[in-house]
């Protein structure tokens, strides 16, 4: 291949199906051109369903716009929260997008260190959605503050009134989880990112896009010291990150566990929202990849391997949440106590004015629906796969409605019990930040090599060891 | 550095650099230029390849203590300011408790302590590298543009005590280089 041609790849998309991470055909210099390409395709070469989705994601992003403007003008009452539901579709969102985030460090660190082979040509991918779901998650507490311009009140610094944050609070806890989380994905993700910086700067290294790209690889060379240095940092980020990623659940979780409200006083809670997490992550990240690599022709990088193994994993953890909502129930009854019972009484049994059908549409979406990935023709139907993601994807959001606002509405005391109803702004801001999302993954994919280039040159390093004649390379 | 040439004349080059297609080669030809006494010198690759760092007689990363250091720091660090806004800043009695409730202070400080860690792992590691680094001599290579693309290369400097422009041009030829070129300082 010469250097003149260099985005025109002569590799042919072939999925090479469900035993292999590679298509047959590719070299180093091969899978340089098929992912470095993508960014460098000229603008109008963009598939079209990139830009109908950015579009349509664009137009979420007005639309939260306008509701944060109301809001700001109007306060938080312009939301369906009262008393005694004070925490609506906010905290419920924000749980829900911090889940979602969960899956690219799990992909990154956590299977790093099992050496899965798998994991290589979605890790940038999934660390990137993680990036975007944690700074979704993190306007909701924010803006349901009441005084949003104050939320900095919430970082302990010095200051006139000499007041402090209580650190013996679990939302000053959330507070240190959610910025060292949305800090260490960031870096994480960036240091990922330096190796390729430096393969797309010397694509094209005299246009602009080559001299940005030159600036953010920050004079990297490839040196063997370098590499050294850089292995060890990244060994060690993948270590600190994995229990980060736990920790930030449980934390997460403790803002409910540790209340005394009747549904949330419970031990399970870390390790069931861990596992929730994991669950609606890795459905999101299939949600995006199985579009996007049909989009893109990324069949022989992002094969039916991946799919497989990802499909795999959510069904483990949905068995996983499974058992938490089982145990949910057996503590109530096993408990005897009687205000513990009546929450899982009042989740779960058909009555006039509760959110009993919540409860039964998040078991069909989180537990039946996903049974369907015990067969391997459904695994290994891309779309079938993605048909399920979304289910998930609604069932994991559902389940947060029916912790957090289920059990607010009625606690011990009948005097203070009070339905919540959702306004129009609850929904737009919900689906704005779905547009904000939206947007940014779509930017990073057409902006950012969306797979790891030099990661995908080890594992053909690694495969021309272990003696696959088939993917010997050559120039 | 200023380096004679075959002709007897003095000239600046920063190095000679061997050009490889394939990346067990490079780790052979690293590997014989240390044996033959180089130790100036540096293998550019567009992954990493294990054993080529030992190869070029480089051990220490110092990365994972700077890290174990940083590590230890931010933890003390997020404990003591959960004690110090609890005991000493804004002491405040919460349902009975112990102003120094140590337990719930352990998620601030596992969370201080990744924090610190992670940042130190990447900046020590970015610091150490010399990185961000505008210039450097290898890019002077035209061929240098696919070290980060499908090409492996040595490059031994002219700061070895062993360099010769000639002699280690034959040297460099004779590990089965595909080219032997000269780097501008």
């Amino acid at each position: 291949m010469t250097p003149e041609d260099r985005d025109a790849t002569s590799t042919a998309t072939i999925d090479p199906g469900p035993d292999k991470v590679i298509g047959p055909g590719h070299d180093y210099g091969t899978v340089s051109d098929k992912i470095g390409g993508v960014v460098y395709r000229p603008l109008l070469k963009t598939p079209p369903q990139l830009f109908i989705g950015f579009g349509i994601a664009f137009l979420l992003v007005n639309l939260l716009m306008v509701a944060v403007s109301w809001l700001f003008i109007r306060g938080v009452g312009v939301w369906g929260i009262v008393i005694p539901v004070a925490w609506g579709f906010a905290i419920v969102n924000f749980v829900w997008w911090i889940g979602i985030g969960h899956a690219g460090t799990l992909i990154s660190a956590i299977l790093l260190l099992l050496k899965q082979d798998w994991r290589t040509s979605i890790n940038r991918f999934s660390e990137a959605m993680t990036l975007f779901a944690v700074a979704c998650a993190g306007m909701f507490p924010i803006l349901h503050l009441g005084r949003p311009w104050l939320a900095y009140w919430l970082l302990p610094y010095p200051n006139t009134m000499w007041l402090w944050p209580q650190p013996r609070s679990p939302l000053i806890w959330d507070v240190f989880a959610v910025s060292t989380y949305a800090t260490v994905s960031f870096i994480f993700w960036f240091t990922g990112l330096i190796p390729d910086f430096a393969t797309m700067r010397d694509k094209r290294p005299a246009t602009l896009p080559g001299k940005i790209f030159g600036m953010l690889a920050m004079g990297w060379r490839g040196s063997a010291r370098h590499w050294a240095r850089y292995q060890k940092a990244y060994l060690l980020l993948a270590g600190l990150s994995t229990p980060l990623v736990v920790s930030v659940h449980s934390v997460v979780s403790f803002d409910f566990a540790v209340a005394i409200l009747p549904g949330w006083h419970t031990t399970i809670f870390p390790p069931y929202f861990v596992a929730g997490a994991i669950y609606s992550g890795f459905a999101m990240v299939l949600t995006l990849a199985i579009p996007v690599r049909r989009w893109y022709h990324l069949e022989d990088l992002i094969t039916m391997r991946h799919i497989e193994c990802m499909a795999k994993v959510m069904l483990g953890t949905g068995l996983i949440v499974a058992y938490g909502y089982a145990m949910e129930a057996f503590m109530a009854w096993y408990s005897g106590d009687q205000y513990e019972r009546y929450a899982f009484f009042n989740r779960t049994m058909p009555q006039q004015g509760t959110y009993w059908w919540t409860y039964w549409l998040l078991i069909l979406c989180n537990i039946l629906i996903p049974q369907l990935l015990w067969w391997r023709r459904v695994r290994l139907h891309a779309w079938s796969v993605f048909a399920v993601s979304l289910v998930v994807n609604v069932g994991m959001w559902l389940e947060r409605f029916v912790i957090v606002v289920t059990s607010l509405t009625r606690d011990f005391v009948p005097s203070s019990w009070g339905m919540y109803y959702p306004t129009v702004w609850d929904w737009s801001t919900f689906a704005g930040t779905i547009g904000v999302f939206l947007a940014l993954m779509f930017l990073f994919i057409r902006g950012i090599p969306a797979i790891s280039i030099f990661e995908m040159r080890e594992v053909l390093h690694d495969e021309k060891h272990s003696g696959d004649p088939s993917h010997a390379h050559g120039d | 550095m200023l380096t004679a040439t075959s002709t007897g004349q003095l000239e600046r080059v920063y190095g000679l650099m061997a050009e490889f297609d394939d990346p067990d080669v490079l780790l052979i030809a690293a590997r014989s230029a240390h044996a033959a006494g180089y130790r100036n010198m540096d293998a550019y690759s567009p992954m990493p390849i294990e054993g080529l760092a030992e190869a070029i007689g480089f051990r220490r990363t110092l990365v994972e203590r700077l890290v174990l250091v940083a590590g230890i720091l931010g933890g003390t660090g997020g404990f003591m300011l959960c004690w110090w806004m609890s005991v000493i800043a804004y002491p405040h009695i919460v349902a009975g408790r112990p102003l120094n409730s140590w337990p719930a202070y352990v998620p601030i400080t596992f969370e201080s302590m990744v924090l610190v860690a992670c940042l130190t792992a990447v900046i020590g590691m970015l610091a150490l590298n010399g990185m961000p680094q505008p210039y450097h001599p290898v890019f002077n290579v035209k061929e240098f543009e696919r070290a980060s693309r499908d090409r492996f290369f040595l490059c031994i400097e002219s700061t070895d005590p062993k360099f010769s422009l000639d002699r280690t041009r034959e040297f460099l030829e004779s590990l089965g280089a595909m080219e032997v070129v000269k780097v501008e300082p």
